[in-house]
């Protein structure tokens, strides 16, 4: 059937709140408005008051609720707007989420489900359009993915809901409106494994979330340039799926890391020392990797284009791996 | 009134009104992008909290501030540029609709994480408290940012440190599509102030002069070193929260007798009731502002990009050579 990233998402919720009633869904105006992203949109007038929850603006203190709401039985939900507005609450995530089950000695374990967009490209300028997955994919206890597909966009929740920890999921505000081909039985989908998108044989572009199709794009654009790009997907950035993408790696001896947010500390800097540490010998060139540029993130179309990863800049990095120089 | 002031304020909130009209227009247009927040029914506020403020005093405001700006001497120009995402904007093209700066004016933007500028007006204060100034910071918040920790921690800060800060509440009653009541146990928020000890009212907030006449009544207290004052200015949004709002959480009987108190025309009609404004003063204000609008557009449309070479400048303090 067809379908949209939104949309599948809507039905993966509406699954969850259907078989399971300890399921509820939280968050800043995920109910009478329809979500900011209007990925809830109609499950209010469906699930009612309750189980679609209208929080206050106190992303600390929903975010709060939502691990004792976990704690106390309950398979919350929680909906961060974007990324930018959790880090008025990555005191609860970063200080208790993902600390808990170990500072108690095992005992309390938190299984939690936070949603929230991320990403660049709409025009938001510095305060909604960074991308900082990758702190959070720093911190131990907690599991971080990005779901970059419309089957990932419908399968990844359900996993989430079941796994004991607590579970960030990251969607690219630009892949809401993704529409595509969904099957008509697709249902929940694992959240350990990368997975390669496009076979190629002569370097690996290691991706997630948004860069995806700008990735696929750079792989098509190489491809007429003689240049066969293997593009892999690496959906769960902690923990990292190392046996997939240095497989790739080791079969095309070359490597590009795509990623929206700042070189400096960046996920691509970790999954490139991963590939030193455990391909090295494999190499062919150096591993590169194409980062936004380290400014917040302009307004401006041109200056944030500019300032984001492109095809172009993915093709000549691949380019310059393949050929040297 | 005097005709002075009628004058001065009509003049006002019509720019505000029509330069934010036009902003929907561009928008429509693909000319402005971003989210775009009007504050189209709210302009009663910002144009009576600056007539009550000195050039010396400090402005922060939040995301719906085109009107803050405007009121606060900002140029069209500047501020239209900035829409369009140019050089020659306030913040060269690249804050946009959401952050509108200006040193000139001390304006502190123009900031979109809600709550989060508070302790910011906070600062300034004690800054200017420590130093012996004798200026005011004006807060500007909606009503959604009483939810948020950071609106608690500024209010018992100002008041511990007796910080010449005014918190001004715009309650348009909706942040984004929750209404107050959906949000808060106790609504009414002049008590949430004065449990912090911050002096507190309501204010009409679609009349000019019950705003202006609060304001400096606040910021008188707040010169003599009686600390912050928390005022609710009671007022609507008359469009969308952005662009992107189906609106599904009021109903149009709501906007309708809200609308009928549109600060812009009750104002007029009382000026005038006043003998301080003439059919004629009006006509002339309308074509002026007119005029000072298509030309803030058409050097907008005209003006540069800042150059991509440029992107990466003022990332650190050290880079901005002069
Ligand atoms: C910390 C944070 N959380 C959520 C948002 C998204 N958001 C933007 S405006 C808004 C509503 C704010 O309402 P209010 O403070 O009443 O101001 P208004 O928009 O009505 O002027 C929300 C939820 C945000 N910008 N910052």
């Amino acid at each position: 059937m067809k379908t949209t990233y939104r949309e599948a998402l809507r039905v993966a919720h509406r699954e969850a709140l259907a078989k399971d009633p300890r399921v509820f869904l939280m968050g800043e105006d995920v109910g009478r408005y329809g979500g900011a992203y209007a990925v809830s949109r109609g499950l209010y007038d469906e699930f009612g008051p309750e189980r679609v929850r209208d929080t206050p603006l106190s992303e600390s203190a929903f975010v709060g609720a939502g691990i004792g709401a976990a704690l106390g039985g309950l398979r919350p939900i929680v909906e961060v707007m974007t990324v930018n507005f959790s880090l008025l609450a990555a005191d609860q995530l970063v200080n208790t989420a993902a600390a808990l089950l170990h500072m108690s000695g095992g005992q309390f374990n938190v299984p939690l489900v936070v949603r929230m967009a991320t990403g660049a490209g709409r025009q938001l300028a510095a305060q909604h359009s960074h991308s900082l997955e990758h702190w959070y994919a720093h911190v131990p206890g907690l599991r971080v993915v990005a779901p970059a597909t419309l089957e990932d966009a419908r399968g990844m929740l359900w996993t989430a809901l079941q796994d004991p920890d607590p579970v960030l999921m990251f969607e690219n505000a630009l892949l809401y409106n993704l529409e595509g081909e969904l099957a008509d039985d697709a249902g929940p989908v694992d959240l350990d494994r990368a997975r390669v998108r496009r076979a190629g044989t002569d370097v690996s572009l290691l991706c997630w979330g948004g860069n995806l199709y700008k990735t696929l794009d750079a792989a098509a654009r190489l491809e007429r340039e003689g240049v066969s790009a293997e593009v892999v997907d690496l959906r769960s950035l902690r923990p990292l799926d190392e046996a997939t993408f240095l497989a790739s790696v080791r079969k095309t001896r070359r490597a590009v890391v795509v990623d929206e947010a700042w070189r400096t500390g960046s996920l691509a800097g970790e999954v490139m020392a991963r590939i030193i540490e455990g391909a090295f010998w494999d190499l062919d060139a150096p591993p590169a990797r194409v980062c936004s540029v380290e400014v917040p993130i302009p307004y401006a179309q041109a200056q944030e284009q500019a300032a984001l990863p492109q095809p172009e800049g993915i093709v000549a990095a691949a380019l310059k791996v393949v050929r040297g120089g | 009134m005097t005709p002075e002031v009628a004058h001065a304020c009509f003049t006002q909130l019509t720019r505000i009104r029509r330069f934010e009209e036009a902003c929907a227009q561009c928008y429509a247009e693909g000319r402005i992008r971003g989210f775009l927040h009007l504050s189209i029914g709210e302009e009663a506020i910002a144009v009576g909290a600056m007539r009550a403020l000195t050039p010396a005093d400090a402005v922060v405001a939040t995301y719906r501030e085109h009107g803050h700006a405007l009121a606060r001497g900002l140029s069209m120009r500047s501020v239209m540029a900035e829409m369009f995402g140019k050089k020659a904007g306030c913040a060269r093209g690249r804050g946009g609709s959401m952050h509108l700066f200006d040193a000139a004016t001390r304006f502190y933007g123009g900031n979109a994480i809600v709550a989060g500028h508070l302790p910011l007006a906070v600062g300034l204060a004690l800054a200017d408290h420590r130093l012996a100034r004798d200026v005011v910071t004006a807060c500007f918040f909606g009503e959604g940012a009483v939810a948020e920790g950071e609106f608690h921690e500024a209010l018992n800060l100002a008041a511990l440190w007796r910080l010449p800060v005014l918190f001004l509440c715009e309650n348009n009653r909706y942040a984004m599509g929750t209404a107050l009541e959906r949000s808060e146990a106790e609504t009414d928020l002049t008590k949430k102030a004065a449990s912090y000890r911050v002096p507190a009212q309501q204010v009409d907030g679609m009349n000019v002069e019950a705003v202006a006449d609060a304001v400096a009544e606040a910021a008188g207290h707040a010169r003599a070193g009686r600390g912050p004052w928390f005022l609710e200015l009671l007022t609507y949004r008359f469009r969308a929260h952005s662009m992107f709002d189906a609106e599904l959480y009021r109903s149009k009987e709501e906007v309708k007798a809200w609308t009928a108190r549109c600060p812009v025309a009750t104002f007029r009609e009382r000026a005038k009731a006043a003998g301080a404004l003439t059919d004629d003063d009006v006509a002339k204000v309308e074509a002026a502002v007119r005029a000072e609008v298509a030309d803030a557009i058409a050097f907008a449309d005209a003006a540069e990009v800042e150059p991509v070479a440029e992107l990466t400048w003022a990332v650190t303090r050290r880079e901005v050579a002069p």
